[in-house]
C-alpha cells in the first residue's frame, strides 16, 4: 500500500466517523493549546522581569543599607542598628579599579508645585552618572551638572508625566518651581523609557544628592548604584566593595551588595522553574486525551469489525492493518495538536494585545514539546487498538455484520 | 487446483469440541463450477474459509496450486489472497464510507498498485459489471444487486483464479439473484475456477459439480451438472 493512499484511506475514515473524530480533535487540540498558553505566559512572565532587571543597566551592583537575611552570617549579638550609608561611603568607592561609575541615590516625597498647581511627588537625589549608569534619554534640557556632589544646586529635571501635570502643554526648561520649601529651576525633562522595577522614573524630580540631603534633612542615602567595568569584574567589584564598607563603618558588614546579574539569574530560575510546572500541568491534559483516544479508537475497532475483516480478506497483512490505525491515531493526534497551536498561539497573542508590557511569542522548545507530546501520546494509546484490530480473526470479524 | 486432505477445522466451546470441519477430502480443478450446498451450520462457511485462507486448518493439509499452504505466515496468506483468490459475501461487505469505485479499487490500493493502473482496472471492472453509472455512488444510495455486483467486481479487479462465494444471493431477491449467478457463471466460463454455497436447489442445480456437506464432512459429490 502507497503512503498516499494510506493517508487517503485513514482521512475517508477519519472524515467518514466524524463525530468521534471532532471529539479527538478537540481533546487533543484543549491539551496542546493549554500547553502552548501556559508555557507562553509562564516565559512572557520571565523574559518581563528579566527584561525589567536588565533595563536598570549594564554590569550593575546594587550597595543596600542594612544586611540582608539571605546572605546569612550570625544576627548581630548586642542588636545593633544598621549604619546609614552616606555620601562619603559612596564616594569612597570611587576607588576601586574594577569600578566605572558610581551613583549615590537619595530617595524622599516632596509636594512640587508651579503657580497654582502642586502635586505630591517623588524626589530623587543623584549625580550626573545616573543618566549613564540607568541607560536614560532626555526628552528636553540637560541633566544635573557635573559637579561637586556634595554641593547643593537649585536645579532639578523632571519626569514626564511631572512635567505634564505642572506644565501641561507649556514649555517647563527654564521655570522656577518648589520642591518643598525651596527653589529650583527645571533644566532638563527626561525621555519616557525609564519605567522599570523599583522606581517608576516617569512620577519622579531629579535633583542634585546634596540637595536632596538638605530637603529631607537626612545624610542618609537610599541605595548605592556601582557600575562594574566588565562582567568579569562583578564579583571582585562586589567584594572590593564590602570590604571598603566594613573599613569604612569600623568592621560592621552592615550592607548588602546585590549584582543585577545574580537578581536576573535567581528569577530566571524561579521562573523557568514555573514555566516548566504549569507546562507540566497543562500536559497531563494531553494525557488525558491520549487515554481518550485509546478508547474511542477501541470503539472504533469494536465498530470496524466487519471492515477490518474485510480487508484481511482482501489481502490487506496484520501489519498493514496495524499501520493504518496507527496512521488514523497520529494523524488526528497531528491535526488536534495543529489546531491546538493554532488556538494556543491565538489566545497567547489576545493576551499580548491585552498586556502589551509581556512578550507573549510562544518558546519554540514548548511549541515542539506540546506537539511532539501529542504525537507521541496518540501514538502510545493508539498502539492497543490497532494491535487488537491486527489481530481481529477475519472469519468473526466478517460473521458479524 | 484446491487440494484438501484430512481436513479438521475444530473450535473448542469450554470443554466440548466441535468439528466444523470432520475429515474433508477434496480435490478442485482449474475451471471448475461447484456448488456447496448442506444444512446450516454444516460447515459450508468453513470449507470457503479455509479454503480462501481466512482460517487455518486444526489437523489436515491443503495444497493450492501445488504449493502447500497449510503453514505459510501471515504475510505470504495476506500475499496469496491478494493474488488469487476473490470472495464475495452474503451481506456483500461494502465499505460505507466508500464509492463504489472507491470499493473497487480498495483491493489494488492494498496491494500497491500505481494510481493510474488502478484507475483503468476500476472502470473496466464496473464497466463489465454495468456499474459504470453508479461508480460515484455510495453503498447506501444502491440496490442490493447493484451492492453484490460491485462486491464481484471488487473481487474480479485483481483477476483472481479462484472465486468464493458465501450464499451471493442469500440477500437478494430472486430476479437480482439470478442475474449474480449469471454474473458468476460467465466468469466461470471465461476460466475462474468458481466455489459458490447456496441454499437454493435450483441455483446449485445449474453446477457442473454439486457437494452436499453435513456435519462437517462432504456427504455427496455429484458430478455432472445441466451442461
Ligand atoms: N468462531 C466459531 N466458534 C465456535 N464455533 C464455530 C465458529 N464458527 C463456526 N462454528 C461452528 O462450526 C460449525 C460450522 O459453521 P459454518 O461453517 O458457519 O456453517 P454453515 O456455513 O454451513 O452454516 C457450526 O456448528 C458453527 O457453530
Ligand atoms: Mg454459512
Amino acid at each position: 500500500m502507497r503512503g498516499a493512499d494510506i493517508l487517503g484511506y485513514t482521512g475517508s475514515s477519519i472524515v467518514g466517523y466524524h463525530a468521534r473524530s471532532l471529539l479527538l480533535l478537540f481533546a487533543m487540540a484543549i491539551g496542546v493549546a493549554s500547553v502552548i498558553l501556559l508555557t507562553t505566559l509562564g516565559e512572557g512572565a520571565r523574559r518581563y522581569v528579566t527584561g525589567e532587571f536588565s533595563a536598570l543597566g549594564t554590569h550593575l551592583l546594587i550597595v543596600l543599607p542594612g544586611r540582608s537575611e539571605t546572605t546569612g552570617g550570625s544576627p548581630p549579638l548586642f542588636g545593633e542598628t544598621p549604619r546609614d550609608l552616606s555620601l562619603d561611603d559612596a564616594l569612597s568607592l570611587k576607588r576601586i579599579r574594577q569600578i566605572r561609575r558610581i551613583v549615590p541615590i537619595a530617595v524622599g516625597s516632596a509636594p512640587v508645585s508651579w503657580q497654582s498647581r502642586e502635586r505630591e511627588s517623588m524626589v530623587l537625589g543623584t549625580t550626573a552618572n545616573f543618566l549613564a549608569v540607568r541607560h536614560l534619554r532626555m526628552a528636553q534640557g540637560r541633566f544635573l551638572p557635573n559637579m561637586d556632589p556634595h554641593r547643593s544646586a537649585p536645579v532639578c529635571v523632571l519626569g514626564p508625566r511631572v512635567r505634564k501635570e505642572l506644565f501641561g502643554s507649556q514649555s517647563a526648561l527654564g521655570q522656577w518651581l518648589r520642591i518643598g520649601d525651596r527653589r529650583f529651576r527645571v533644566i532638563g525633562t527626561l525621555g519616557s523609557e525609564g519605567r522599570s522595577i523599583g522606581v517608576d522614573l516617569q512620577d519622579v524630580v531629579v535633583i542634585p544628592v546634596a540637595s536632596a540631603q538638605t530637603l529631607f534633612n537626612s545624610p542618609s542615602l537610599f541605595r548605592i548604584l556601582a557600575e562594574a567595568r566588565t562582567a568579569a569584574d562583578i564579583p571582585a567589584a562586589k567584594a572590593a566593595i564590602s570590604r571598603a564598607i566594613r573599613d569604612r563603618h569600623e568592621g560592621e558588614d552592615d550592607v548588602t551588595v546585590i549584582t543585577q546579574d545574580a537578581v536576573i539569574a535567581t528569577f530566571d530560575r524561579i521562573f523557568n522553574a514555573l514555566t516548566f510546572t504549569v507546562g507540566g500541568i497543562a500536559a497531563i491534559s494531553l494525557a488525558v486525551a491520549g487515554i481518550l483516544i485509546m478508547n474511542v479508537m477501541l470503539v472504533a475497532v469494536s465498530q470496524r469489525t466487519a471492515e477490518i475483516g474485510l480487508l484481511k480478506a482482501l489481502g490487506a497483512t496484520e501489519y498493514r492493518i496495524l499501520l493504518l490505525f496507527l496512521t488514523e491515531a497520529g494523524l488526528l493526534s497531528l491535526a488536534g495538536a495543529a489546531i491546538g497551536l493554532g488556538l494556543g498561539t491565538g489566545a497567547a497573542w489576545v493576551v499580548g494585545q491585552i498586556y502589551p508590557a509581556l512578550p507573549m511569542t510562544p518558546p519554540s522548545w514548548a511549541v515542539f514539546a506540546a506537539v511532539g507530546t501529542a504525537l507521541s501520546v496518540g501514538l502510545v494509546f493508539g498502539v492497543l487498538p490497532a494491535r487488537r484490530a491486527a489481530a481481529l480473526d477475519p472469519v468473526a470479524a466478517l460473521a458479524r455484520r | 487446483m484446491i487440494r484438501l486432505t484430512g481436513a479438521y477445522r475444530d473450535y473448542t466451546m469450554g470443554t466440548q469440541t466441535v468439528h466444523a470441519l470432520n475429515g474433508v477430502d477434496l480435490e478442485v480443478a482449474q475451471g471448475e463450477y461447484l456448488a456447496i450446498t448442506g444444512p446450516s451450520g454444516s460447515g459450508k462457511s468453513t470449507l470457503l474459509h479455509i479454503i480462501g485462507l481466512l482460517d487455518r486448518l486444526s489437523q489436515g493439509g491443503y495444497e493450492l496450486d501445488g504449493q502447500d499452504v497449510t503453514h505459510l505466515t501471515d504475510d505470504k496468506l495476506a500475499r496469496v489472497r491478494r493474488e488469487t483468490i476473490g470472495f464475495v459475501f452474503q451481506f456483500f461487505h461494502l465499505v460505507p464510507r466508500l464509492s463504489a469505485a472507491a470499493n473497487v479499487e480498495l483491493p489494488l490500493t492494498l496491494a500497491g498498485m500505481v494510481v493510474a493502473e488502478r484507475r483503468e482496472r476500476v472502470s473496466a471492472a464496473l464497466e463489465s459489471f454495468s456499474l459504470a453509472d453508479r461508480a460515484d455512488h455510495r453503498p447506501d444510495q444502491l440496490s442490493g444487486g447493484q451492492r453484490q455486483r460491485v462486491a464481484i467486481a471488487r473481487a474480479m479487479v485483481t483477476k483472481p483464479a479462484i472465486l468464493l462465494a458465501d450464499e451471493p444471493t442469500g440477500n437478494l431477491d430472486r430476479n437480482a439473484g439470478s442475474e449474480v449467478v449469471h454474473i458468476l457463471e460467465e466468469l466461470n466460463r471465461d476460466g475462474l475456477t468458481l466455489l459458490m454455497v447456496t441454499h437454493d436447489p435450483e441455483l446449485s442445480a445449474r453446477a457442473r459439480r454439486q457437494i452436499r456437506v453435513i456435519d462437517g464432512a462432504i456427504a455427496k459429490d455429484h458430478r455432472g451438472g445441466p451442461r
